[in-house]
């Protein structure tokens, strides 16, 4: 009561300060852009900016050294002519096409499972999440050391306990890509399993009862329901996970560190090429235009999932 | 619902032997997925004589190889850089992207789904693509090789924002109406009264921040160039020579990497899993 009596006297002996004259729904529109002045010059100087800026350097012949000179086309043109360039977009392709499909697999089977099992259950899914936590510095290390020849290696080590064959691993250009992308989908599998396990839960039981009563046996069931509205979940990963596959760069860089990509650029994606170009051969511009690409890419992904999902 | 809680503990009685092949399998495979977890915990206490005996349980452990890494001075620098940055990073976020959804949600004035498409459209633009002019930026303004240079891109998120605005629009208007008859100016209102409200989405804001900045790697690489400034991430993939590689040290720093995560997760693994549900399912 006194707090509401004393500002109405301060209204009252202030009458001609500037902000008392504004009404309350002015007042509150300058509260907002007060709260959202410093975002804006954030969002405007570290995310649009740099956006436009990547773009107009990805038409200049920018090395660090010399100022930034025009020339049109030129790094796209010497992009397309360019073997590794090539060899670049296959294998990241390859990370996508092997890895969104193997690990949205795995799993979907592991969440379907368990869904279901009571005992135990956040143990069994901690166990499942936990990889997903780690650092793929620390854990390119782990896996190195895993694909080491004998005496060193765990896995060659396990294979001639049993009496197999010698795997080569990251040591050859026919496995090293395989072999890293192994430890790319262990990483991000708990994650996927969690998000299934909430998509599945988000299937109202009711559906179930009366699938049950119609007379529908298991397999219909999950044919006829569980899939269908499975579906928002299984787009939203097949996105993600693309997204993440065609963006990979900390497993491939950590467990090639001697020689980034190799060996002989059969595990290099466009991120990690995006990355050598630009800072470790200072070719900014030559770098920026593949920056383009990686973006165009994934806008297509992304306008992808818009158009899947307005079908529904 | 009746017909459910009948149910229910009819079935759980019923245990059928296809349940317990799927129970097992399913506990084999998440002991498979922590292996590497688990040899790299039980080489960082083996001696370097004991490391290729493939024994998931070191024979006589021991803690040597944990204090000699830490009595590095190095390590321990990066671990500090690494919690410094993550914590402030995490602090600015909480802070900003809550105050950036808050108005987006409750506040009307012309203007207001433009600045949302506009952060939301941010999404679509890939880190890799703005490295290259933060790194121009950064050279410019002396930025490179300092704390600053590593957490100024992620000071605010607009995966955050989004959040956060989703969370703020299930606050009740009558609640901030009532404080604003009482005199409390905006500000108040939004720390005092509806920050409170929504401190599940805070501390999955929280958490998830925290960890991606964490293991973040990409840019941590790109602008720091002295040893003293690297990120835990950065120092450990530093260490390349792989030929006279000392296997249970290297293990011992990447265990050290990994221990701080699996200790928030042990802790808040309850807000962790529903973060991670929760951000998925809106997204």
């Amino acid at each position: 009561m006194s707090m509401a009596s004393d500002s109405v006297k301060r209204v009252g002996q202030e009458p001609t300060t500037i902000w008392n004259r504004f009404s309350i729904r002015t007042k509150r529109v300058i509260w907002a852009w007060t709260f959202l002045a410093l975002p804006i010059l954030f969002y405007g100087g570290i995310r649009f900016y740099p956006t436009f800026q990547a773009f107009w350097l990805s038409l200049t012949d920018w090395d660090l050294l010399r100022p930034a000179k025009f020339v049109g086309l030129a790094n796209y043109q010497s992009m397309l002519s360019d073997p590794v360039f090539w060899r670049v977009f296959q294998n990241t392709f390859a990370y996508l096409i092997i890895g969104t499909p193997l690990s949205l697999l795995i799993s979907f089977v592991i969440a379907y499972y368990l869904d279901r099992v009571r005992f135990m259950h956040g143990f069994i899914r901690a166990l499942y999440f936990l990889p997903f936590l780690t650092t793929a510095a620390a854990m390119g290390w782990v896996w190195r050391w895993f694909y080491q020849p004998v005496p060193i290696g765990v896995l060659n080590g396990f294979l001639s306990v049993l009496g197999m064959p010698q795997q080569t691993f990251l040591r050859s250009p026919d496995t090293a890509l395989v072999s890293i992308l192994m430890p790319a989908i262990w990483a991000g599998l708990g994650f996927q399993v969690i998000i299934f396990i909430a998509g599945l839960r988000a299937i109202p039981s009711t559906f179930y009862e009366a699938a049950r009563i119609d007379g529908l046996g298991d397999w219909a069931i999950f044919r006829k329901i569980t899939l269908p509205l499975l579906k928002p979940t299984t787009i939203f990963l097949v996105v993600f996970s693309s997204i993440g596959f065609l963006r990979i760069f900390d497993q491939v860089y950590n467990m090639t560190t001697n020689d980034p990509g190799g060996p002989l650029n059969s595990t290099k994606p466009l991120v990690l090429m995006i990355y050598q170009t630009a800072f470790s051969s200072y070719k900014m511009g030559y770098a920026a235009a593949q920056t383009v690409v990686l973006f165009t890419i994934l806008l297509v992904v992304s306008l992808m999932q818009l158009w899947v999902m307005r079908k529904r | 619902m009746s017909t459910m809680d009948v149910e229910l503990p009819a079935n759980r009685m019923r245990i059928r032997p296809g349940q317990i092949l799927t129970w097992t399998l399913l506990l084999l495979g998440g002991l498979v997925m922590i292996t590497p977890l688990l040899y790299m915990f039980a080489t960082s206490l083996k001696t370097s004589g004991q490391i290729y005996d493939l024994k998931l349980i070191p024979a006589a452990p021991t803690l040597d190889n944990y204090i000699s890494v830490l009595s590095d001075g190095r390590f321990m620098r990066w671990f500090v850089n690494s919690t410094l940055i993550a914590s402030i990073v995490t602090v600015s976020n909480v802070f900003f992207d809550s105050m950036v959804g808050y108005t987006l949600a409750k506040f009307e004035f012309r203007g207001r789904y433009f600045i949302f498409l506009a952060i939301l459209s941010t999404l679509m633009i890939p880190t890799e693509m703005l490295v290259i002019p933060w790194y121009l930026m950064s050279s410019q303004l002396h930025w490179i090789d300092t704390y600053w240079g590593i957490m100024f891109p992620g000071m605010m998120t607009a995966f955050g924002t989004f959040l956060m605005k989703q969370f703020f629009e299930t606050v009740p208007d009558d609640f901030l109406e009532a404080a604003r008859v009482d005199g409390m100016n905006e500000f108040t209102i939004w720390w005092k009264i509806a920050m409170p409200l929504v401190t599940p989405a805070i501390s999955a804001l929280a958490i998830f921040t925290f960890l991606g900045n964490w293991t973040a790697f990409f840019w941590p690489l790109i602008v720091t160039t002295s040893r003293e400034l690297y990120t835990l991430p950065v120092g450990l993939s530093s260490f390349s020579v792989e030929q006279s590689i000392q296997w249970e040290k290297i293990m011992t720093g990447a265990a050290l990497a990994t221990i701080p995560t699996l200790i928030v997760f042990l802790v808040l693994q309850r807000f962790i899993v529903r973060g991670v549900m929760l951000a998925g399912l809106k997204g």
